[in-house]
């Protein structure tokens, strides 16, 4: 296994800049997420490492290795692809057993492997099929069975669950994540969906428009995202931003907004009143709990809609003339129209700067 | 009561529609091969009676229209033991321009399809112009080139130098229609076998070009073809009656003799349709057989 480093990698495609200047590092084991939405030059990343792309400028390393200008077949990785890229005119077991054949491995070995490999991912009844024969989770697995079949150094994989349906996404989630941790292998996986990658990964590298935004563990994302772009996309239903401005009167620190203020404890206003005045506060849906009753420092609003989840309800609140979205037991028995007061949780409220998107509070 | 006659009267005219509409396919689809499959017919029969009635009811099952497979054939001053030397100069011709199609072809359009270089485009919209001279208009300036070579009045050298000329004639057209097969590969399945452990040469000859075997297929069959049935070029440069071809044979059989033996020609005729006929009906698999990739569609 090995230790996968990204030096200053920009890549650019004519006029575009697809990757910018990314520094990353993933370590001897690691299970790593890029995450981001379409276009953010996640998957650019990864068929760099994969030596399929070159970086317009900047290295790459497996361990103290420069691989950048190494041609893939000499890196030791395995990949699967978002189309899964079966060879269609091979059966599952020549699918599999190809990537041994180029290595040269003897016969009996490749054999021994490719039942083994079949075996774990449960595919080992399919070994004489053609890859159209085969559903969507099967061909994954196949995927992944020749991506592992080689004992790959990096495992890389593109969106390799988007094409299966939810609830054996769900499944391969936790099976995927169990592979990984069983096999050791250094792993980089690219996904837009935030729930594969807060649930499987280690730590998380948010990009967008060939940025890196934030690189953490899950955890951190969530609570202390760097940044407004990260605090958006991270979590769901996503968080609510209000512009404002933080200001202190009489010792006392508050948000304003025009239509509602708030009072902010005076450790928070200090820290954000140090650094600007006009801002953005961030509130996740999960962190307000609604009151039937006026409250001392809430913010009075009205029912637009409810949308139930089942065990939650989503409910639109209507503050001033913004709708912010409030996570809510269903037990509350809202109605559209109902008068309700929202209290926030200091200590998860996030503050950004309004013309830079950083936090403030990182 | 009423709703069910409705129904009853929908019915009927929805059969009706049926009908309309399975007649006009008739009309369109089968009119117009009466003439075609009378012409085959016509060949047919006259090829294996000895006599015919109305021009295609047989009378008289004879081989005797068949004798140049096994007998000499006489056409003007030249005779020949039998059809089977023409025979091998024509299946020469038709496999060294199919082979050459191939080889050229297979290459340059993975090329146009894959690679980026400079004037890519450009290129590929001059390789079409190419296609708009037909062979006939180039015929003087081919026999100077043939000449320059050396290659015109020598024999079976000059068949290849036929052969190159129409494999160069072909390849524009095939090229095209190789490279629509490898646009229609994802780059997914390429990458995929340049990360399991392929050189660039590999990954093409391993996994590319199963998947366009269809499209070989297709480009090999039309180029034999045109190999086979090429005229103007053969009866242009090959004077030596020894290295002529099938259809320059037919056409001194028509040309040469003040009377036309149609039974032989008829059977010459079938004779030389004989590989179309079975390219098309082995082949017909493989021209529609795609091979679908990783995701079904």
């Amino acid at each position: 296994m090995v230790k996968v480093t990204l030096e200053n990698v920009t890549k650019i495609f004519g006029k575009v800049v697809a990757v910018n200047n990314l520094n990353l590092e993933v370590r001897d084991g690691e299970f790593v997420a890029l995450l981001g939405p379409s276009g953010c030059g996640k998957t650019t990343t990864l068929l760099m490492v994969a030596g399929i792309y070159k970086p317009t400028k900047g290295k790459i390393y497996f361990d103290e290795h420069d691989v950048t200008n190494l041609p893939p077949k000499d890196r030791n990785i395995g990949m699967v692809f978002q189309s899964y890229a079966l060879y269609p005119h091979m059966t599952v077991y020549q699918n599999i057993a190809f990537p041994l054949r180029l290595k040269k491995v003897p016969k009996n070995e490749i054999d021994r492997k490719v039942r083994e490999i079949a075996k774990l991912l449960r595919i080992d009844n399919l070994l004489n099929r053609k890859p159209a024969q085969l559903s969507g989770g099967q061909q994954q697995r196949v995927a992944l069975g020749r991506a592992l079949a080689k004992e790959p150094d990096v495992l890389l994989l593109d969106e390799p669950l988007s094409n299966l349906d939810a609830k054996l996404r769900v499944l391969m989630r936790a099976e995927l994540k169990r592979l990984q941790k069983e096999l050791g292998i250094t792993t980089i996986y690219v996904t837009h969906d935030q729930v594969e990658a807060m649930s499987m990964a280690d730590r998380i590298a948010v990009m967008n428009a060939g940025k890196l935004q934030q690189y953490a563990k899950p955890e951190a994302l969530y609570n202390k995202p760097a940044n407004i772009f990260v605090a958006g996309f991270i979590g769901n239903p996503p968080m609510n931003f209000i512009e404002g401005s933080v200001y202190a009167k009489n010792g006392e620190y508050f948000f304003d907004n025009g239509e509602f203020k708030i009072k902010l404890e005076k450790e928070l206003g200090e820290i954000i009143a140090s650094k600007t005045t006009e801002v953005i506060m961030g509130f996740r849906p999960e962190h307000v709990k609604i009151s039937l009753t006026n409250v001392p420092n809430s913010v009075e609003g009205v029912v637009y809609v409810v949308e139930p989840l089942g065990r939650d309800i989503v409910v639109n609140v209507k503050v001033g003339s913004i709708v912010v979205k409030i996570l809510a037991s269903p037990d509350l028995n809202l109605e559209s129209g109902q008068k309700i007061w929202l209290m926030f949780d200091q200590r998860k409220l996030h503050f950004f700067n309004k013309i830079s998107g950083t936090s403030l509070l990182v | 009561m009423k709703s069910s006659k409705t129904i009853k009267y929908s019915r009927t005219k929805a059969l009706l529609w049926t009908i309309a509409k399975y007649l006009v396919v008739i009309i369109i689809a089968v009119v117009p091969l009466i003439p075609i499959w009378t012409m085959i017919l016509w060949l047919f029969m006259q090829s294996f009676s000895s006599k015919v009635i109305m021009g295609i009811l047989p009378s008289g099952l004879t081989l005797n229209n068949w004798r140049f497979l096994w007998s000499s054939l006489k056409m003007g001053l030249k005779e020949y033991p039998n059809i089977w030397p023409i025979t091998f100069n024509t299946l020469a011709l038709a496999l060294g321009v199919s082979g050459l199609v191939v080889f050229v072809s297979v290459l340059g359009g993975y090329a146009l399809s894959r690679m980026e270089f400079k004037g890519r485009t450009p290129l590929m919209e001059f390789i079409i112009a190419l296609h708009a001279f037909p062979s006939i208009i180039l015929l003087i300036a081919l026999f100077v080139i043939l000449n320059k070579l050396g290659l015109y009045g020598k024999g079976f050298m000059t068949l290849v130098g036929i052969m190159l000329i129409k494999a160069g004639l072909e390849i524009p057209m095939a090229t095209w229609i190789i490279k629509g097969f490898f646009d229609a590969i994802p780059w997914d399945i390429e990458w995929a076998a340049l990360v399991d452990g392929c050189s660039r040469w590999r990954a093409w000859r391993s996994v590319i070009l199963p998947q366009v075997l269809p499209g070989i297929g297709a480009i090999s069959i039309f180029s034999f073809l045109s190999g086979w049935s090429e005229f103007i070029l053969v009866f242009t440069y090959v004077k030596n009656e020894a290295y002529y071809t099938l259809p320059v044979l037919i056409y001194h059989m028509i040309g040469e003799y003040k009377f036309i033996d149609w039974g032989l020609l008829s059977a010459l005729g079938l004779f030389f349709t004989i590989p179309t006929l079975i390219f098309f009906s082995t082949s017909q698999k493989l021209l529609l057989r795609i091979y679908v990739g990783g995701i079904k569609r």
